[in-house]
């Protein structure tokens, strides 16, 4: 790898006080940025330099800073996350960017993630799908049945695991030009319907999950597959497709 | 207990989207089929003849209402979901770089669409409006020769729908001329037999020149709402381009309706994707020859 060095970059952040007010671009210079540094380190470089200067520094969501919480959704030159692929924004790295480049960092826009403050979005929506069927019930009384002990297909086990490694991040309704979840909920609701344990709430589980994704105003999937494509953790668009034969069972 | 919604829920319209437009793709298929005789040489007769069994056969009836309905339905549920999936982002990016991460097609199908259906609805008023409700849509005959050495003159008028003087033929239902006095006006239909009065045999057919409207449509020297000139050109441009738009809908359309039905496997997929893109080359590309071929040739 090429040794780090420090570039100069000019950033058209989204500054919005409030859920309430209107928000616009900001126009910010920062200088001697280290190309070792990663998207969200530069932030807190601006973060200090507009501190330093008595200027409110920009709210932005992050939490692990390592590809697991889902927190960091910014929407960096045109493209949820940046531009690269399979990563989160904490693990973009500054040596994407040239010297003299000009980088715009809005939030996640989609009717059902308002805008709290800045680059801060409002991601319950969802935690509410998730709530309407994305778990398994099960007795806790002190007889629970360890999970091994039923025999799981191997390609079946790997299939739910890949979509249970999504991380609820929302870079899918990010870059959907219709802002849908449908891949958010195909791999939530593959994850469980893939395996035995999952199977009895099958039937209600996608119709709830579903009418709740619905009702959260999310849009309606066209299969462009920029969710696929921008997507952190590879989910496959077979899940949706899965969905929508659990959803049509479940109907009929 | 969870209620399904196969109609007002997201999937549900999707399905809809997916089995109505997967039936156009069929219907796609038959209308070339037929269309494509336009391009064998003397094909007149057999295309009215066609065109005939096309506008009268009852199971063929059933499809083309299935067609109707389909093509309304597509295109009613397909701009509600544009509706609806424009409400889920109301305030545009800034800056947004859509060709990274998905085709051009795929993101506008609505447009493509739309511009589908504005192709339709020309093309409807020009063709299947004039086969079924115009009353001086041309005729042409076709003589047969009843006896050997029988000479078949007869005269009818031009227009369907519309009772005309008819010399020395007897039409059905005729008691006129059945009864030996001078025919008079007589409704032509579509298809109708046509006698010679003395010997009372069959001796020729008449038939909607379908095949003469669209020659004539595609060659046409007039000029377009009185001002714009060789309107046949035009109208042949403006049928190439609109194959065109509709080679884009298929070319994310035919492999898009599986997904949403749930037929996504690595085995399959990238079959269906490459079918899905011949199919969106080829029909509209031989659609576009019949008038490429029409307006330079002859
Ligand atoms: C012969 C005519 C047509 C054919 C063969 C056709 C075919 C298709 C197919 C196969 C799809 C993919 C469905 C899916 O993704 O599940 C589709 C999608 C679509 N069509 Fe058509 N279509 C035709 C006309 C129209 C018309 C007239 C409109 C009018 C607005 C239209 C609007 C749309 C839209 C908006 C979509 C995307 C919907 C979605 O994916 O949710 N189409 N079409
Ligand atoms: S499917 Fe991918 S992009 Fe969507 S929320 Fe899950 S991890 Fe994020
Ligand atoms: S901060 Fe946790 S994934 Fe980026």
């Amino acid at each position: 790898m090429s040794a780090a060095k420090n570039i100069n970059i000019t950033l058209k952040i989204w500054r919005q006080k409030n859920a309430k007010t209107k928000g616009g671009i900001e126009t910010y210079k920062l200088d001697n940025v280290s190309t070792a540094s990663s998207f969200l380190e530069m932030l807190d470089q601006l973060n200090e330099q507009l501190v330093n200067d008595r200027k409110e520094p920009v709210a932005f969501d992050h939490d692990c800073r390592e590809g697991i919480c889902g927190s960091c959704s910014l929407y960096i030159n045109g493209r949820a996350h940046g531009p690269d692929i399979g990563i989160t924004t904490c693990q973009l790295h500054m040596r994407m960017f040239n010297d003299g480049d000009t980088i715009f960092v809005e939030p996640w826009r989609s009717k059902a993630f308002p805008v709290i403050k800045d680059l801060v979005v409002d991601r319950t929506a969802f935690d509410r799908i998730q709530q309407a069927g994305g778990f398994v019930s099960v007795n806790t009384s002190g007889n629970t049945i360890d999970a091994n002990s039923l025999p799981v297909p191997k390609d079946d086990a790997d299939k739910a695991f890949m979509a249970a490694a999504c991380i609820g991040c929302g870079a899918c309704v990010a870059s959907c030009k219709n802002g849908s979840a449908m891949l958010f909920v195909g791999a939530k609701v593959s994850q469980y319907a893939l395996l035995p344990q999952g199977k009895v709430e099958a039937t209600e589980r996608v119709l709830n999950m579903v009418r709740q994704m619905d009702e959260e105003g999310f849009g309606n999937c066209t299969n462009t597959g920029a969710c696929e494509i921008e997507c952190p953790k590879g989910i496959s668009l077979e899940n949706i497709a899965r969905m929508n034969r659990e959803y049509l069972k479940a109907s009929l | 207990m969870a209620k399904s919604a196969l109609l007002k829920s997201s999937i549900g319209k999707k399905y809809w989207m997916a089995l109505t437009g997967l039936f156009l793709c069929l219907f796609l298929v038959g209308h070339l089929a037929g269309n494509l005789q336009l391009l064998m040489p003397n094909s007149q007769l057999q295309f009215n003849q066609y065109a005939l069994f096309m506008t009268s056969n009852p199971a063929v009836k059933i499809l083309s209402y299935l067609t109707y309905i389909s093509i309304l339905f597509h295109a009613i549920d397909g701009i509600l979901l544009t509706i609806q999936n424009k409400k889920a982002r109301p305030v545009a990016y800034a800056k947004s770089n859509p060709s990274a991460n998905s085709s051009f097609a795929s993101r506008n199908m609505a447009v493509l669409g739309t511009l589908v259906l504005v192709f339709l609805a020309t093309h409807m008023t020009n063709f299947w409006a004039k086969m079924h409700f115009d009353k001086s849509m041309p005729l042409m005959t076709q003589t047969i020769e009843a006896a050997p050495g029988m000479k078949s003159e007869y005269y009818v008028g031009r227009s369907v729908g519309q009772y005309y003087q008819v010399d020395q033929v007897k039409l059905p239902g005729d008691k006129e001329a059945e009864a030996g006095t001078p025919p008079k006006q007589l409704e032509v239909k579509n298809g109708t037999d046509v006698y010679n009065v003395q010997a009372n045999v069959k001796v020729g057919e008449l038939y909607k020149d379908l095949h003469k409207i669209t020659f004539d449509f595609f060659k046409s020297k007039n000029k377009l709402f009185g001002v714009i000139p060789n309107e046949g050109l035009l109208f042949t441009i403006f049928y190439v381009l609109s194959m065109l738009v509709l080679a884009y809908h298929l070319w994310h359309g035919f492999q898009s309706a599986f997904q949403t039905l749930g037929l996504n496997s690595p085995k399959w997929t990238p079959t269906i994707k490459f079918l899905g893109k011949a199919f969106a080359v080829l029909v509209p590309l031989l659609f576009a020859i019949i008038p490429l071929y029409i307006h330079f040739t002859k």
